[in-house]
């Protein structure tokens, strides 16, 4: 870990496995600098030193849409969010952002997502199927389903 | 490094098309070999622009096909995939194949065949060159449009009108095209009250789903009367290719394109020329939105001010800088591996003069094709060889 970084958690993978909960896994970089999703290599060509779980942390909504010509196998209609994390006093690389959905609100009759504009603060959600696998195009088992929708801070 | 020249060219009518692919590339590439007046075993490399025929039809090896159909053989061949910009892609290989040496005679033919699947299916081929941390959300192109076009209303005050505006404009210009899928123009509140695709975009700001094919022949300038008469080709001056991120959410900035940036650059330096020196220009506009950013990133206007060239005339057919004169994608159709090829299509029938009603005052035109989100991005500029 960077020592500009002492705001950034690296993930306890004990803790994860303890609780069943899973993390959301961005990546941190030599040079401080931290990217969802994790690359191999850094923004700058800097070696990837460790893990950051933004798991826990706030976020501010860049932009949205609610998209109603989705594909096989993704909820109709679908809110998605361009987040922006907040990283806090001590990052200084560049902004850490994340595209994911919206999560449906539950005090919506027809189980539709909440309502976000630009600005807003949110938080992840974990969610199991976030898509239904081996509905579209793309092998199964190529990748993960699972992950965080995003919901307004109360 | 030898200049090289277009020496023939054509397209079939795009839009919803009984041919499957391979039959649809022999149709434009029989155009163009007529065209330039040359048989296919005149051919030293035949290339192949296509996206995703394996995916859409299940047919691979398409080049191979091809060169068998029109007798090209041997020639050298070679399929180009850089999503929807594999015409563009094309285009760099076949100039690349002249400009090296290597070929004395190259045909580029771009393809696709969609139409058979549904939107849904057709939206999931595309979608799958997205990260899979985008994927498993349902993302789609048109969504990264939504989502990029609310930022950008945002971020520069531009009212969604002017969105489109462009979807008019293009339209307009497609009536005059006879191989555009729709030739009918469309009115203001016809675009903003059809229904919602992405918030806040709506159906006529996205462009349509089409079959179709363009072809174009390449030699190298010093030989270029050979085929055709001295004002009959154009010559590429400049070209450039350039790759930004695919994971559109970790761009500095999201309403702009380094890819575009980038790439026109390097196609500029090797022309001699700026942005001013441009007479007219095909964009990608497969997403109203995206034809604003171009014209920003190519350096027409500044950024955040590509909207008010739309709502002044500026890049209407009879304004400063015509911008897709052809109809654009919008109009045209898409058939992904065909658009950069067919742009560049357009762009030399403007600079040979040869545009019948959509001919513009042009000695220097410009092509940028634009893959996934501007994650692959060519930039070619043409100029009359007179």
């Amino acid at each position: 870990m960077s020592d500009t970084n002492a705001d950034v958690e690296p993930t306890d993978e004990s803790t994860q496995e303890a609780t069943g909960e899973r993390t959301f896994e961005a990546a941190e970089y030599a040079d401080g600098s931290v990217s969802y999703p994790p690359h191999p290599v850094g923004p700058g060509g800097a070696e990837r030193v460790g893990t950051v779980d933004l798991r826990e942390r706030e976020a501010r909504v860049v932009t949205w849409t609610t998209s109603t010509a989705t594909p096989p196998g993704v909820r109709a209609p679908n809110t998605l969010a361009i987040v922006e994390f907040e990283m806090g006093p001590e990052y200084d690389g560049p902004p850490v952002r994340a595209l994911g959905g919206i999560a449906a609100d539950p005090a919506d009759p027809d189980g539709e997502a909440f309502d976000v504009v630009i600005g807003d603060r949110v938080e992840p959600v974990y969610v199991d199927e976030l898509r239904e696998p081996g509905a579209g195009i793309r092998e199964p088992e190529s990748q993960a389903w699972d992950g965080f929708r995003f919901r307004p801070v109360e | 490094m030898e200049r090289v020249a277009i020496v023939g060219a054509s397209m079939t009518r795009f839009g919803q098309r009984d041919a499957w692919v391979r039959e649809l590339l022999a149709e434009a590439g029989e155009a163009a070999l007529s065209d330039a007046g040359i048989a296919g075993d005149d051919l030293d490399h035949l290339y192949v622009s296509n996206m995703a025929s394996g995916e859409f039809e299940g047919q691979t090896g398409v080049p191979n096909a091809l060169a068998h159909d029109l007798a090209a053989t041997p020639a050298y061949t070679a399929r180009i995939d850089q999503t929807s910009s594999s015409g563009g892609a094309g285009v760099y290989a076949a100039w690349q194949s002249v400009a090296s040496g290597a070929s004395d005679l190259t045909m580029l033919v771009g393809g696709e065949k969609m139409t058979h699947r549904s939107t849904a299916e057709a939206t999931d081929v595309i979608a799958s060159l997205t990260h899979p941390v985008e994927y498993k959300h349902g993302v789609t192109l048109p969504s990264f449009a939504g989502l990029t076009a609310r930022l950008y209303l945002d971020e520069y005050d531009a009212p969604r009108e002017s969105l489109g505006k462009v979807a008019v404009k293009n339209h307009a210009n497609g009536v005059d095209n006879p191989h555009a899928q729709f030739r009918k123009e469309v009115d203001l509140e016809t675009v903003l009250e059809s229904p919602v695709v992405a918030d806040p975009l709506r159906l006529y700001d996205f462009c349509p789903i089409t079959d179709g094919s363009a072809a174009l022949v390449l030699c190298p300038e010093s030989v270029a009367e050979e085929y055709v008469d001295g004002d009959d080709y154009a010559v590429i001056t400049g070209i450039g290719g350039a790759t930004d991120t695919h994971v559109v959410h970790e761009r500095a900035d999201p309403t702009t394109m380094g890819g575009v940036v980038d790439s026109s650059e390097i196609a500029y330096d090797m022309a001699g020329i700026g942005p001013d020196d441009v007479d007219v220009a095909e964009l990608h506009d497969m997403f109203t939105i995206l034809e604003f950013l171009q014209s920003e990133d190519l350096g027409f206007f500044e950024k955040g001010e590509g909207w008010k060239a739309v709502e002044e005339g500026v890049t209407d057919r009879d304004g400063e800088l015509p911008i897709n004169t052809s109809g654009g994608l919008k109009s045209k159709g898409h058939p992904l591996g065909a658009s950069g090829v067919a742009q560049v299509y357009e762009i030399y029938k403007q600079v040979t003069e040869d545009a019948g009603p959509r001919q513009v005052e042009a000695d220097t035109g410009l092509a940028c094709n634009v893959g996934g989100f501007g994650n692959c991005v060519t930039t070619a500029i043409l100029e009359g060889s007179q």
